[in-house]
């Protein structure tokens, strides 16, 4: 082959390479603050607040395990507050019912989904050693594998610890689905793109809980900010000892979990 | 939402054993994304099977050297389509090619897609060409020349030299064309590989499992192909030829069942967590589509059929039809290993408590009939593309033009 | 050394393809459609944007102050309203346009009330169909104070499944207050006052010990069987072996 055109041709593609990659690999995560436009209800955060930076926050929830009564009252705020298909095919949020027994038989089900085989309530058996709820949502990992795989950049970590999903740039690939250990994640077939739990961003931004939190009657969800000074998350970590959900798969989840039995997967 | 959706979502509901994820019971990945490996594997399995000629230099292959590669270009052509018709949203399938996510093997797929089609595929085809092109340009009149010179660039040049260059451009291209056929279909099995979430598709072997198996369907399908193309234009099949072929595809057989095996024993022996639920996945919902389609159908009878026709002294005839057996089933195997790693990952829990159903629509965007057109478009465009470009060197040929 | 004329041809042809790329992506196209910082403020925006429909107990209580110092005194205070009255924002932007809902059905309360395994022992729970059928829960419990109409006495009303559990065992005669001693304000504020717990191998030894003068209570070695655990840490004082 000749030499000449070969290296031509390598003079060519090199900087144009470069140039694509440059201008791919220019705006990294640098998210611009966004105003609020203003303080709302009895939230309102005082004369001359100074505008929202996220880099002050970062969000995570904690889920007391021994305090959940499995109502789902949070599943169906958050169903209500975020516009979710009733259908028992999509959740940003729901509970599991573990029933754990002496011979060492571990029966899970989802309370939110009435199948044939779901009954209405646990009774009373005398083989049952452990049993109780989990409530579950989609983790906001710090190292999130959905936002690693997302083929088009639709979803992204926010640098207060929230990920989101651009549902205007979403292709509904659903790699990010497939990639999400925690089964967080679902197809809104209106739009046909990819959706999932955010935290309530639009409320937690305006001062306000996530919706599921809200209702929570025994607060066995605790939702803060781990780099404000006083923050109920801070406590829950400092008072209880923390699981998350897969830790051998790196994600590093933020939503922590206290009292988490072994078998909770 | 449409009734009918949520129809068939009640229905799977129905049919779960255990306890899924309540977000699961939905199969994402369908058929259509059973067929894109399928056909990326074609790709690179007929490009290998090209390189054995100009590489290996393994001349008795040369009469399907020209096949082999409008067969990956016509397979390659139809690639991106499942893909399209299978995204929610394929309106704004630019967004992969305008602003990919670097960390994303699927975005960076669209490129390795591009340059493989570009700088090895179509450049490769078009040196191999060129000559042809020229004669063909002079020859024919009215629009045909005038596409014959377009395609050829009004190139005039058809000097020994201009030749000789053509000949070392090709075998360049080919050298380079190796990795890039290998990065094309490895990317695709390192799209499923690298999914730490799903213990079916997460492992180190994928890629390589993944390439094995498309040389396999390629070298069958090239096999395939070239048997049909002879008898359809009543010319005499080189045997030799035919042999040396069919040589390979045992080769690569073994090699793919070998790695298949070892993946296999790997994980059983490992007994990590998944191995249970995996086990079920196979025992419950692969049980036909793995060990009667993958490896008894798909791999043992073709293996078994190779070697009797190797080991004994059989009429050419009996060859023939041996070979042609062995290239179906190896096709249909081949088929039911994309459908078992692309479904099967899907089949069960992530929680590993459970497993879930597919059922196939016939009609739909991603239906039974939809994938049954992407897969029968190759092989009209293969049609088109033999008329056009002939399959023999001009002037080596015995009696006729092409 | 001469660039072959093909070279020449195909040099062209790749120039126009890749300039031609290069061009509409880097500047035919506009900065909106590929710029990743304006998508990501762009869709936080368009989240900040989204409408709230749960306006918070805080928000609640601006208007109806009687309900909310009522609640905030009783066993419902940590609930939020709209965990019973459902989303309300939009009533608080506008109460005459809508009016949330009061559950009075018999079916709601034991949404949460209803006994159920998996609930945490002590979280107070009826048998919807045994507990005063078809009579309206409110007829009884004020959902903003939901104390019952007459304290509590037996251990059974809160603590069934272990009242059912005990029925069937070789501890069945022994009252609760046998082995626990209840405070009285533990009927009426059962987190903060709990009845205690036996602490030594002695206080089984009180019947099960070999100078006993319990006549039906098994007899062992208090000093050697077990050595240093606590009974309970094998025997389950409310279902003694199994047995039942």
């Amino acid at each position: 082959m000749n030499k000449r055109d070969f290296l031509k041709g390598l003079i060519f593609f090199f900087p144009a390479g470069g140039v694509l990659s440059a201008l791919a690999g220019a705006p990294a995560a640098k998210e611009t603050e966004v105003q609020d436009a203003g303080p709302k209800g009895a939230d309102a955060k005082g004369p001359g607040a100074k505008p929202y930076n996220s880099r002050d926050h970062y969000y995570g929830m904690g889920i007391e395990i021994g305090k959940c009564i499995g109502c789902s009252r949070c599943v169906e705020a958050c169903k209500a507050e975020n516009d979710v298909l009733r259908d028992p095919f999509f959740f940003r949020t729901w509970i599991e019912r573990y029933v754990i027994k002496k011979e060492g038989e571990v029966t899970v089900e989802s309370i939110n989904v009435k199948s044939r085989a779901s009954k209405e309530a646990v009774q009373e058996d005398a083989d049952v050693l452990r049993t109780f709820f989990v409530p579950k949502l989609c983790n906001h990992c710090a190292h999130p594998p959905c936002v690693q795989v997302c083929p088009v950049g639709a979803t992204f970590s926010t640098e207060d610890g929230v990920v989101l999903i651009d549902s205007n740039r979403c292709i509904g690939c659903r790699y990010c689905i497939q990639a999400c250990p925690y089964g967080a994640r679902y197809l809104d077939p209106r739009t046909k793109t990819a959706d999932k739990c955010s935290f309530c961003y639009h409320r937690v931004r305006k001062g306000l809980l996530p919706a599921c939190v809200e209702v929570c009657p025994t607060q066995a969800r605790i939702f803060g900010d781990l780099r404000s000074k006083a923050s109920r998350l801070v406590r829950f970590a400092r008072m209880n000892k923390i699981h998350v959900l897969k830790p051998a798969l790196n994600t590093e989840p933020k939503v922590y979990y206290a009292q988490m039995d072994g078998e909770v997967r | 939402m449409s009734p009918h959706l949520t129809e068939g979502l009640y229905e799977l509901l129905d049919q779960i054993t255990g306890f899924i994820y309540p977000n699961e019971v939905e199969i994402h990945w369908s058929l259509l994304i059973v067929v894109y490996p399928y056909i990326t594997g074609l790709v690179a399995g007929a490009f290998i099977l090209a390189s054995l000629v100009k590489v290996f230099n393994v001349k008795e292959v040369q009469p399907t050297y020209r096949l082999a590669l409008l067969t990956a270009l016509a397979f390659l052509l139809v690639a991106p389509f499942p893909l399209l018709l299978h995204l929610g949203r394929p309106e704004r399938f630019y967004e992969i090619l305008l602003t990919p996510n670097v960390t994303s093997a699927m975005a960076m797929f669209g490129f390795v897609y591009a340059w493989y089609l570009m700088a090895v595929l179509l450049l490769e085809i078009w040196f191999e060409y060129r000559r042809d092109l020229i004669v063909l340009g002079a020859q024919e009149g009215s629009w045909r020349g005038w596409v014959y010179r377009a395609l050829s660039l009004f190139s005039t040049d058809v000097s020994d030299t201009a030749l000789a260059f053509d000949r070392k451009a090709v075998r360049a291209i080919t050298i380079i064309g190796i990795p890039s056929a290998f990065l094309l279909h490895g990317y695709v099995g390192f799209i499923f590989g690298s999914v730490k979430a799903n213990p079916w598709w997460g492992s180190v072997l994928m890629p390589i499992v993944f390439l094995m198996s498309a040389i396999v369907s390629g070298i069958a399908l090239v096999t395939f192909l070239y048997m049909v193309l002879t008898s359809l234009r009543r010319e005499a099949i080189d045997m030799r030829c035919l042999d040396t072929i069919t040589s390979y595809l045992f080769y690569a057989v073994i090699v793919d069942f070998s790695l298949e095996a070892l993946d296999f024993i790997h994980r059983l022996y490992q007994s990590e967590e998944s191995v249970k639920i995996l086990g079920r996945l196979i025992t419950h919902r692969l049980f036909m589509s793995l060990f009667v389609l993958q490896i008894l159908i798909g791999m043992l009878i073709p293996l078994g059929i190779l070697v009797l026709a190797k080991a004994r002294n059989f009429s050419d005839d009996m060859k023939k039809l041996l070979y042609f057996t062995a290239a179906i089933l190896i096709q249909l195997g081949i088929f039911s290993t994309r459908w078992n790693v692309v479904i099967g990952g899907q089949l069960f829990s992530k929680s590993f408590r459970g497993l879930m159903t597919y059922k196939m629509e016939v009609t739909g965007i991603e239906g039974l009939l939809v994938a049954l057109a992407v897969l029968a478009l190759p092989f009209i465009i293969l049609a088109v593309l033999v008329r056009v470009l002939p399959t023999k060197r001009l002037g080596d040929e015995v009696g006729g033009a092409a | 050394m001469r660039i072959p004329e093909q070279v020449k041809r195909l040099a062209v042809v790749i120039a126009v393809i890749a300039g031609g790329v290069l061009l509409t992506r880097f500047f035919i196209i506009p900065r909106s459609l590929v710029s990743t910082e304006l998508h990501r403020s762009a869709t936080v925006e368009r989240e900040l944007a989204k409408p709230v429909k749960l306006a918070g107990s805080v928000v609640c209580q601006g208007c109806h102050e009687d309900e909310a110092v009522k609640k905030s005194k009783g066993y419902h205070k940590n609930l939020s309203c709209e965990g019973c009255h459902g989303p309300a924002a939009q009533h608080a932007e506008d109460p005459g346009a809508m009016k949330p809902p009061a559950p009075r059905d018999r079916k709601f309360c034991p949404v949460c009330h209803a006994y159920d395994a998996s609930r945490p022992t002590g979280f107070p729970q009826i048998n919807p169909t045994a507990h005063n059928p078809l009579k309206p829960c409110i007829s009884c419990h004020n959902p903003h104070d939901p104390v019952p109409p007459r304290t509590p006495q037996a251990c059974s009303a809160c603590h069934g499944q272990i009242e059912r559990t005990k029925a069937v065992s070789s501890h069945a005669l022994l009252a609760c207050t046998t082995c626990h001693v209840v405070p009285e304000r533990h009927k009426t504020a059962p987190r903060t006052a709990l009845p205690s717990k036996p602490e030594t191998r002695d206080f089984c030894a009180k019947c099960h010990g070999k100078d006993s003068t319990r006549a039906d209570a098994p007899k062992i070695d208090v000093s050697g069987h077990g050595n240093s655990y606590m009974c309970w840490q094998c025997h389950y004082p409310h279902l003694p072996e199994g047995r039942g």
